[in-house]
């Protein structure tokens, strides 16, 4: 005790690799070359900046983030420094601000967010920037996430000075197939030229122009057509990009975010699902420096409109005869036929196809319905494409890595099962969540040769079509589940929106038609009533899930086992630090 | 020298001390390598080239000399700046962008004695060890840009650059590099990007010098033409004998440009602190035109703070009493002058009589601030179009009185929140013009203005707004 | 919805200027790429990017001024995209996106120029030339007389402050000038043409 006494703070955090920084007259503790910035926001004290973003280099040329800052007085020559009671130096303060972006923290500096210079130079730099800005929020779709609209309300000033002609520049110009550009609200921030340049490795986006006129440009020929490009529509901190797919559609204070991960290939990119009344209006990412780091590719944020499609079957559908067509039906009669139906199949001659985009726990509920009834042929639908070296991998199931640990399944014996249907050894088939005449390559006309096909989706395909029952799932934005992805780390999806019509999620049909086909209810304990306590029954089950629970998993994930397999937009940005 | 015949209308004055511009405007001396040699030159180097470069350093160290370009840096202290250790090449740019309104002394340098600049600028590459050095000329030099490259061929038929400079084993290559007519690119890591071929905005500070990271990421001393020259001067006359000539704190000889309404513009180089800015206007340059009295004196290029010749300064007597002088009191040497609030900056005298309006010179210099601003960062980006919008207002007599504050104000604002000191470079002049002058602004405005629309804009919105059908 | 001109297509775009018969039209030859080559060499490897200004020079002093397809041709030679080379065109004000006329004044009209009467003398010229004066502003500044014979620019500060006004009239500085002064130098090089 004694000797911790002694011992001035500026060695103990020395001995830890760590350096003393009082931040509005609290001391704190940081690792050496934390920038001043980093360190304020990490102990909740918010530092305002539009050009510093933390995955691109440092422009430092908002001047948004200046704080006071002090250091201990420059010593005489010879002389040895003096310490209060506390351990510490007296802080002499600076006259100027300095940014607090390109700055790194020292031992015993002092920083002030809440004195005089800080507030004026923020009050400044706000007039500065709105003396330009068109002030157009009323028809702006950045309005209720602009950060220049809340820095005002936080440290602006209520009227403004600035009365002259604004310099004009251009607006609404289409830079790219999904993005366009207003130069007047433009700050000038260049966090989307440095994206391009250092993310995506494309020098696109450039500035032209000088001083008053400079303008963010695209040169004329050339597009923003990258795949990530609407990237800087979510980093740019004030209206100037813009998304064509989500322009004048909703004011985004009337949207509710889920967070959840996207299921459009392997990599389960972490996003924000935006929705109001049941209805789907964007997808944006979600910072997860173990997955995505802070992007997404434009195809997969753009994929929901299947969504809210006309496609959607929202109620189950029974085919009455051979060769009638489907007609709606109510669940539970439903229900009750199929589980009678299948409790009369042979098991021999029956399959299951599963789609690797179910969650751990439908794929483990499908397993058990299989087991119960006695059925061995059961397969994913494996799904692959090009990946192309950033976030999209050549896995474009988003639970492969699930279905290897929970079915030990990888689409290897699919062939046998198309085999089986195609020579008539498989009467009786099973799609879950799959369209096997795309996917699976098992064409409509044998599909028609079967003796019943029981089909669970939600959007109408040709499978659906040639079922004689189809009980309407949903998709990925309607339900709870975990998937694991190709670095094998097990991530949430989380509901955003109810399932649709009288659609209902995936894993409570397949518990439906457990309980509905009798049988041994061992298998699906009575607890079993939501995912989180599916998933708690297969981490008592599965080695590899030892010890997750629902909120262990978070929003951030947890890994679970290895594969391996790496993403190379992470491994990217891990060399570079 | 007796046998130093100079053109007619370019002779020095008798207090002038000519040894940088020694051969500027000499009647039969060219820019050639002859005239050069003729005259002394390269034999420092011969003489320095034997020696340690380490030994140079101190010697420019012992020296005192400071950097010529405006800011003023020990040149020696800049050199030391280089990491111990360092493994990477070291480069050295010769900053030859002179564009601060009223400094034109580098020009006569290139134009007519460019050999002096090599031979200053070998010696600190060797002192440095940098073996590819950039001469970073403005655009606006064209002729220049010939002479030097002229300059460069016979400096290398000659030994003087190239491989094994004059049997020593030292190598060196400099390349000329012209820049394109902007203002920015005189800030030395503006420079540097510009070098790059990228956009020419200065880089964030810290590093506040390059000398750590710089071109290329390298390790990069920027030095000024002049104070390239001087360092020949030190190393011709020996460090400690630079040290006693002229000013202690800033010794050596100093290149005055004057320009504005004095009877003999031009330029004088004098021993620093030698004279003062009186001495200079009425002596050097023959006062003030005919029927004239001086009203204004920017004493070092455009971005310093304008004094007023009748504001009263305090100064200090030599037993440490407070006396009473004017701005013509004031000794010209780096320093003096920073101590009343202005600065010495690179050595140009814009003189301004009392037919001038000051309100006008703003003006001026708004709408020159306004053009070289590179708008990387805010402050200054949007900061200096407002300032000549509201100049051009007070100019134009449709400004309220509070525009005048509204000026100085934004000036507060950009001022040290920028990237680089142009933020200051641009805000000083407004917040001296508009305290100093300040009746002289008031009385261009008309507190009805307040109430007018300023632009177009506002002028049709407020249709809609008035009660008058 | 109409989608207007940004910042770049005026940069972009061939400006009609009378200057265009005394030049040629820019063609991407042989001999231009191992001119640009030789500027490439000039800096270290890998450096590319550093001769964009010097070719840059070489292109404007050949064809007069940078239209759009040197642009893309300049950025083939430094191996770096068309945007980064006209974010540098465009930053420079000693390098224009429109023909200048045969012989281009560049006239100062700073702070010491203007005390000896620099911003008088471009009115002047314009008036002399038939130029409109209020060609002069805006992003670059320049006004062509329509015989394609002179263009004029105000610029910054030519380096010459104590002799001034100053101008130049393409490579040639004139200092201390004045009407009488101009009227003379006019007639000089109008006897040139």
């Amino acid at each position: 005790m004694s000797s911790q006494q002694e011992q001035l703070p500026k060695d103990a955090a020395a001995a830890e690799g760590k350096v003393n920084v009082q931040i509005n007259g609290k001391w704190y503790r940081f690792p050496k070359g934390t920038r001043i910035a980093d360190a304020c926001n990490s102990v909740g004290i918010h530092v305002p900046c539009f050009c510093y973003h933390p995955k691109l280099s440092v422009a430092g040329s908002c001047r948004m983030c200046l704080v006071e800052q002090g250091m201990p007085p420059r010593l005489a020559p010879g002389a040895t420094p003096t310490y209060n009671d506390d351990g510490y130096q007296t802080i002499q303060w600076m006259p100027r601000a300095v940014v607090a972006c390109a700055n790194t923290v020292a031992e015993n500096m002092g920083i002030r967010t809440d004195g005089t210079v800080c507030r004026e130079a923020r009050r400044a730099v706000l007039e500065f920037l709105l003396t330009n800005h068109p002030l157009d929020c009323p028809i702006c779709d950045q309005a209720g996430e602009c950060k220049l609209q809340e820095y005002t309300a936080d440290y602006g000033q209520p009227s403004h000075r600035f009365t002259e002609a604004k310099i004009k520049k251009g607006k609404n110009i289409s830079i790219g197939p999904r993005v366009n550009l207003d130069q007047e609200r433009c700050v000038l921030c260049r966090r989307c030229v440095r994206f391009m340049k250092e993310i995506v490795g494309e020098e696109i986006l450039g500035v032209v122009g000088r001083g008053g006129h400079n303008a963010i440009a695209c040169f004329p020929g050339k597009t923003l057509d990258s795949n990530y490009s609407m990237n800087v529509v979510d980093i740019c901190p004030v209206g100037a990009m813009t998304s064509k797919d989500f322009r004048f559609k909703m004011r985004v204070w009337f949207l509710k975010s889920t967070p959840t991960i996207d299921t459009n290939c392997g990599t389960g990119t972490n996003i924000f699902i935006w929705s109001r009344e049941q209805q789907i209006y964007r997808i944006t990412p979600r910072q997860n420096d173990a997955v995505n780091s802070c992007w997404m590719p434009d195809n997969h944020r753009l994929n929901y409109k299947y969504i809210n499609s006309e496609k959607r079957i929202l109620t189950p559908l029974v085919k009455t005869d051979v060769g009638a067509p489907q007609r709606p039906g109510a669940w539970e009669p439903t229900l009750r036929a199929v589980s009678e139906q299948l409790r009369r199949c042979n098991p021999k001659q029956t399959a299951i196809i599963v789609s690797a985009r179910l969650t751990n726990e439908e794929l483990y509920l499908a397993g058990n319905l299989a087991q119960l009834l006695g059925i061995s042929q059961l397969d994913i639908v494996p799904r692959s494409g090009e990946p192309d070296g950033m976030l999209i991998c050549a896995d474009r199931n988003p639970n492969t890595t699930g279905a290897k640990l929970i079915l030990d399944k990888d689409g290897r014996t699919l062939d046998d099962i198309r085999l089986g249907i195609k020579n008539g050894k498989i009467r009786h088939l099973i799609v879950i969540g799959e369209d096997v005449t795309a996917e699976a390559a098992i064409p409509e006309s044998h599909l028609s040769k079967l003796d019943y096909l029981l089909v669970i989706d939600h959007s109408e395909t040709a499978t659906t079509r040639a079922a004689d029952v189809v009980l309407p799932g949903v998709t990925f934005a309607e339900k709870y589940g975990t998937m694991v992805n190709i670095t094998g780390r097990l991530q949430r999806l989380n509901k955003a929106i109810e399932p649709l019509g009288a659609s209902r999620a995936d894993w409570d049909i397949l518990r439906s038609l457990l309980q509905g086909s009798g049988g041994d209810m061992s298998l699906l304990t009575a607890r079993a009533q939501s995912p989180m306590e599916i998933l708690d029954e297969i981490a008592a089950q599965f080695p590899a899930f030892k010890g997750v629970s629902w909120a262990a998993v978070g929003n951030s994930g947890i890994p679970i086992t290895e594969t391996g397999e790496t993403i190379p937009l992470i491994e990217r940005e891990q060399t570079k630090q | 020298m007796s046998d130093i015949i100079y053109k007619p209308g370019h002779e020095p004055h008798p207090r002038e001390t000519r040894r940088i511009f020694r051969n500027i405007d000499r009647v039969g001396y060219t820019p050639s390598i002859d005239s050069f040699i003729k005259d002394g030159g390269y034999e420092t180097l011969k003489k320095v080239i034997k020696t340690e470069p380490a030994s140079i350093i101190d010697e420019v160290k012992k020296s005192g000399l400071r950097g010529r370009g405006g800011a003023g840096f020990p040149t020696g202290v800049k050199w030391t700046f280089i990491p111990k250790g360092n493994t990477k090449p070291v480069y050295l740019i010769c900053n030859c962008d002179e564009s601060e309104p009223g400094t034109f002394k580098d020009r006569f340098i290139v134009h007519q004695d460019p050999h002096q600049l090599l031979e200053g600028m070998i010696i600190a590459c060797y002192a440095v060890q940098a073996h590819y050095a950039i001469i970073y000329m403005r655009e606006e030099f064209p002729e220049a840009a010939k002479i030097m490259r002229t300059a460069l061929k016979e400096a290398e038929q000659h030994h003087f650059l190239g491989k094994n400079i004059l049997g020593s084993g030292y190598d060196l290559r400099i390349i000329l590099h012209r820049g394109a007519g902007a203002y920015i690119c005189g800030e030395e890591t503006g420079l540097i990007n510009s070098i790059e071929g990228v956009r020419p905005y200065p880089r964030i500070k810290p590093p506040f010098f390059p000398a750590a990271i710089g071109l290329y990421g390298c390790p990069t001393i920027v030095n000024n033409v002049e104070s390239l020259c001087q360092v020949r001067q030190v190393l011709m006359r020996g460090g400690e004998a630079y040290a006693t000539d002229g000013a202690q704190r800033s010794p050596g000889t100093r290149i005055i440009g004057v320009s504005g309404d004095v009877k003999r513009p031009g330029y004088y180089e004098i021993i620093s602190g030698s004279i003062t800015y009186g001495e200079l206007l009425y002596d050097l340059c023959g006062g003030p035109r005919e029927g004239r009295t001086f009203k204004a004196i920017i004493p070092g290029g455009a971005s310093a703070k304008v004094m007023s010749c009748t504001e009263v300064l305090k100064g200090r007597n030599p037993d440490g009493s407070v006396r009473k002088m004017s701005i013509f009191d004031v000794p010209m040497d780096l320093d003096s002058i920073a101590q009343h609030g202005s600065m010495s900056g690179s050595g140009g005298v814009i003189v301004m009589d009392d037919s001038r309006s000051m309100p006008e010179m703003l003006r001026n210099l708004n709408r020159f601030f306004a053009w070289e601003s590179c708008g990387q960062c805010t402050p200054c980006r949007e900061g200096n179009p407002w300032m000549l919008k509201l100049s051009e207002r007070i100019c134009a007599g449709k400004a309220a009185p509070e525009d005048v504050d509204l000026l100085k104000s934004v000036a507060d604002n950009i001022c040290g929140r920028t990237v680089c000191a142009f933020g200051e470079a641009c805000s000083w002049p407004v917040q001296a013009f508009t305290t100093k002058f300040r009746e002289e602004f008031l009385a261009r405005t008309q507190p009805i203005n307040a109430l007018k629309p300023h632009n177009p804009e506002t002028a049709e919105a407020r249709k809609f707004l008035s009660r008058e059908d | 919805m109409t989608e207007s001109t940004d910042a770049i297509s005026a940069l972009t775009v061939e400006h009609p200027s009378p200057g265009k018969k005394y030049y040629p039209p820019f063609q991407p030859t042989a001999d231009l790429e191992k001119e640009a080559k030789e500027y490439v060499s000039m800096y270290p490897e890998g450096k590319e990017l550093s001769a964009v200004l010097p070719i840059i020079h070489m292109i404007q002093g050949k064809f007069g001024y940078i239209c759009p397809e040197s642009m893309s041709w300049i950025a083939q030679q430094c191996k770096c995209t068309e945007i980064h080379v006209a974010g540098i065109v465009s930053f420079y004000p000693g390098i224009r996106t429109r023909c200048p006329g045969k012989w281009h004044i560049r006239v100062c009209h700073t702070i010491a120029c203007a005390l000896s009467g620099g911003e008088e003398l471009i009115g002047y010229i314009c008036e002399k030339l038939g130029i409109d004066p209020k060609e002069l502003s805006g992003d670059e500044p320049m006004g062509i007389s329509p015989d394609g014979l002179w263009s004029i620019e105000p610029v910054e500060c030519l380096a010459n402050c104590g002799f001034g006004p100053n101008l130049m009239v393409n490579d040639t500085l004139y200092s201390q000038m004045d009407k009488e002064k101009v009227d003379k130098l006019l007639a000089e090089y109008a006897e040139k043409a």
